[in-house]
């Protein structure tokens, strides 16, 4: 296909050097700041092999790890293909063709993005278990019955594909935008037949965008741990925190942590290799519909559409306003004003700091792309998969580490109180959010900068436009978007994020997170409503600001 | 330039605002949620004036934040529930005895630590409940016969990973030896009508639907739910009567080694063993007050009295990963 190498070949950036160039080095100490940050809890997680606890060990192997490792595989690619067909088949169809339904259905299929696994795992095992509504019911119309389980394999993959599939939609539907129709059209020309064009010219040229979200929706399945608790599926990472909560071994959990994050280093490396050297192709608006379904077509793409968006979002949030109105109302009180305030203030405040930090990283790894640089970017992206309560402790740990050993003998130096300052701090929540999701926010902006020919920075350079004026100029204008579209995901993700919020708030900084934390914890899945409903509803703002953003600017969103 | 310093001063405050503590206060870290614990520390804040401040957590890392904390601790008292995670709190040397007649006076030894590290607040039984529809009490008598071949697929249980349940396991190991309680356990795991539940409600809802015909909860839990639904076709037996008793757990207190207001902490624990405070503490949880002098709520004492285990319950911290292996070995997840 030499049309579409030539497309993809004309747009990368050419800056490929091998030895660091002095201006390059300016980039390192900032680089590699960053990375420390990240590489700080990391190093918790390895030094714990220096003492390993055998007992716990060969306890696990014996009798534990074949069957997690079992239902780990299979989790992963229940998932994996699951978000696959999801996400590129509703991305076909939202952004090639044309249906009855399609204006809101664009943007409408990414609203479940709002909703946080956790959520999603108890209203679906809530609403259709043996005891829930949807049973009782055919229990009184049809008398006794069996029906499949619901807390099974099945069922945990079905939740998280759900959860995750707008990853790969978001992505996959920018990608065939970006490729516009003029590529299909002469695909078609060229005497292809719609299947064969989408198999042959679309799906190999969105590639890159669909392996990103995919793996984006794996490293989150790897580490989650809410979802799965409530269908109570043991998975690698359920063994993690069982080792720590239950043998009360922090290191033979952050050992197995460990041997997760090495897993998922695999995963991203053959994300990168086989993204290769497609990177992302230049943007045209959504024009006419490629192909106009009628008749049967039409209606099976809008019932397909329709039954997605139903499962992953109307039912869901049907059950909560249900469970709202019988049980959570009674808890609205006037303390929710100050959690929606926290929750929002730290979402916000963490998308700031996390999109400056990405964008340093993304500018680095364009004007700078040695070897060092790229070993330093890759690192500071590693925080996102670790599972969460591994990670907060881990930075927690090394705050705290960082309190003792320098904070404190520093502040009784220098005639302070002595007293640490950051366990415990906002600073530190902050810090330990950017750790976390510094990926989440990379992403974005090294395609949006990606797109920046660069000739466009040559030529103001030539016009004497240079320093900050050129970024102020001609760089930020054009990364409006992408910062925009990083920032949102972010502060989503922060939205959602739960363990090290639990751990190192500060004091009355309760949000609504927390709030869902404890009812879900003891059970209370009925009054856990009030609170993620508020979660999901204070979620969506964004989401739709930015699939609105993306649906005028298509693919400039990651 | 004097208000871009103040705005400053108050940005590096809220940033870095944790060194300020008033000596009137007190700092815990607590596993029992929000909600459970804060009408308790309302009432002392309105009587004394101290202030009480807190962050609610898992029990695992409010502990090994304590610990990494070390000398420059925030918290002076570490609120948790069951004897399990106490113990591990005083083998990881997070603690300090609390020397106070009042305690002593107001919580039987078997609800304490020996070492004092800690006490006692407040007490759950973890017992069976059963089907009203489908159950007759007389069929039932002891934790142990629900491994018996005629509660197969009639039973739930909940996960294994909660600490509730290796707790009771942990005390049927000190009971029976491992090989015994091995073989129940097995029994119960095989009587399963379905997987395990991650929660007591979710269970106890299956059997008000008719999933399952008994299984083991906390007492607590059916409190709440038969609150919401009076109708709720599901009653609590008392096994092991004529034997041991009904296995007992708690919700306890410890004071940490670095708290940094030992003295105001030692007063609030003293009073939390009090009557006004028993009463909240295990009035809003459906939870036995720890101190037998106070009287249980009337939804609780309705569910009538009963024989409970006296073994000290810090076994159940000791046999905790005993207890795990087994669970495992056996397949209950």
């Amino acid at each position: 296909m030499p049309a579409i190498d030539r497309n993809a070949v004309a747009i990368i950036p050419i800056e490929i050097s091998l030895l660091a160039h002095p201006a390059q080095r300016r980039w390192y100490p900032l680089v590699f700041a960053i990375a420390a940050l990240v590489l700080l809890p990391l190093s918790v997680l390895l030094l714990s092999w220096q003492a390993v606890d055998m007992q716990i060990w060969s306890h696990l192997l014996d009798t534990q790890m074949s069957r997690l490792l079992g239902n780990t595989l299979t989790l992963i690619l229940g998932v994996g293909v699951g978000v696959s067909v999801l996400g590129v088949s509703l991305a076909w169809l939202t952004s090639l063709c044309e249906f009855p339904g399609r204006r809101w259905l664009d943007w409408a299929l990414m609203l479940p993005f709002a909703i946080p696994a956790y959520v999603l795992a108890f209203v679906f095992v809530g609403l259709l278990d043996f005891a829930g509504p949807v049973q009782t019911l055919l229990r009184e119309w049809f008398g006794p019955m069996r029906l499949p389980r619901v807390r099974s394999t099945g069922g945990v993959i079905t939740v998280l594909v759900l959860v995750f599939y707008p990853y790969v939609y978001l992505l996959a539907r920018n990608a065939f935008l970006a490729q516009g129709k003029g590529l299909m059209e002469a695909a078609r020309v060229l005497g292809l037949s719609p299947l064969q064009a989408f198999w042959r010219v679309a799906m190999p040229m969105a590639r890159p965008a669909i392996g990103a979200g995919v793996a984006l929706a794996l490293m989150e399945t790897l580490a989650d741990f809410g979802a799965v608790s409530v269908f109570n599926f043991d998975t690698f990472t359920t063994a993690i925190y069982k080792t720590w909560y239950g043998f009360f071994s922090l290191s033979s959990a952050a050992q197995l942590a460990s041997l997760l994050l090495l897993a998922v280093m695999l995963v991203l490396y053959g994300e990168r290799r086989a993204r290769g050297a497609v990177r992302s192709s230049n943007e045209r608006p959504r024009g006419k519909a490629l192909y106009h379904l009628h008749g049967i077509k039409a209606l099976a793409a809008s019932s397909w559409c329709l039954l997605v968006f139903a499962c992953a979002f109307v039912v869901p949030m049907l059950q909560l306003l249900v469970w709202f109105w019988q049980r959570g109302r009674f808890d609205l009180d006037e303390r929710y004003a100050g959690l929606i305030l926290h929750t929002l203030y730290l979402g916000g405040m963490a998308a700031l700091i996390t999109v400056c930090v990405a964008l340093v990283l993304a500018f680095a790894r364009r004007q700078a792309p040695t070897s060092g640089i790229r070993a330093g970017v890759g690192l500071a992206n590693l925080g996102y998969a670790l599972p969460g309560s591994v990670l907060a402790v881990s930075i927690m740990l090394a705050f705290s580490y960082l309190d003792n050993q320098v904070v404190v003998p520093l502040s009784s130096w220098l005639g302070g109180a002595g007293k640490p300052l950051l366990l415990g701090s906002l600073s530190a929540l902050l810090l330990a959010y950017l750790v976390r999701f510094i990926a989440v926010a990379y992403g974005p902006l090294e395609n949006s900068l990606g797109r920046i020919r660069p000739s466009l920075p040559e030529a103001s350079r030539s016009l004497g436009v240079s320093g900050p004026r050129l970024f102020f100029k001609v760089y930020l204008p054009l990364l409006v978007p992408g910062a925009l579209s990083a920032a949102l995901l972010v502060f989503v993700d922060v939205l959602k994020e739960m363990p090290a919020t639990l751990l190192m708030r500060p004091f009355g900084w309760d949000t609504l997170a927390v709030r869902v934390f404890e009812m879900t914890s003891e059970g209370e899945w009925s009054r856990a409503s009030l609170p993620a409903l508020t979660l999901v509803l204070v979620g969506l703002l964004p989401v739709i600001g930015l699939i609105r953003r993306s649906a005028q600017h298509p693919g400039q969103t990651r | 330039m004097l208000p871009r310093k103040h705005v400053l001063a108050a940005l590096a405050l809220t940033l870095f605002g944790t060194a300020a503590q008033a000596a009137d206060e007190v700092v815990v870290y607590s596993s029992r949620i929000d909600e459970l614990i804060k009408p308790v520390f309302d009432a002392y804040t309105k009587e004394t004036g101290v202030k009480i401040k807190f962050i609610t957590d898992k029990e695992a890392p409010l502990m090994q934040r304590i610990k990494a904390e070390g000398k420059n601790a925030t918290a002076d008292l570490l609120l948790t529930v069951d004897a399990g995670n106490l113990w591990q709190a005083e083998q990881m040397g997070i603690l300090q005895p609390i020397k106070s007649d009042i305690i002593d006076k107001n919580i039987p030894a078997q609800y304490r630590a020996s070492s004092h590290d800690w006490t006692g607040l407040s007490l759950r039984a973890r017992t069976i409940a059963y089907s009203t529809d489908r159950v007759k009490p007389e069929e039932l008598s002891t934790y142990e016969a629900l491994a018996d071949k005629n509660w197969e697929g009639r039973l739930c249980l909940r996960t294994a990973k909660k600490v509730y349940n290796q707790s009771l396991t942990a005390t049927l190991i000190e009971t029976h030896g491992e090989q015994k309680t091995e073989e129940i356990i097995k029994g119960w795991v095989n009587n399963l009508s379905t997987d395990v539940f991650s929660d007591d409600t979710a269970l106890l809802q299956a059997i008000n639907a008719g999933q399952c015909d008994v299984g083991i909860v906390n007492t607590y839990y059916y409190g709440r739910l038969h609150k919401e639904n009076p109708k709720l076709a599901v009653k609590l037996f008392w096994p092991n009567q004529a034997d041991r008793g009904v296995h007992v757990n708690l919700s306890g207190i410890g004071l940490t080694k670095y708290a940094p207001h030992p003295e105001a902490a030692k007063k609030l624990v003293e009073w939390m063993t009090g009557e006004h405070a028993q009463k909240i503490f295990a009035g809003v949880n459906q939870e036995f007050p720890a101190n037998p002098a106070v009287a249980p709520s009337e939804e609780v004492a309705a569910w009538g009295t009963f024989k409970a285990d006296t073994i000290p319950v810090e076994v159940a911290g000791k046999r905790q990963a005993e207890a795990i292996r087994l669970m495992d070995r056996a397949g209950w997840n």
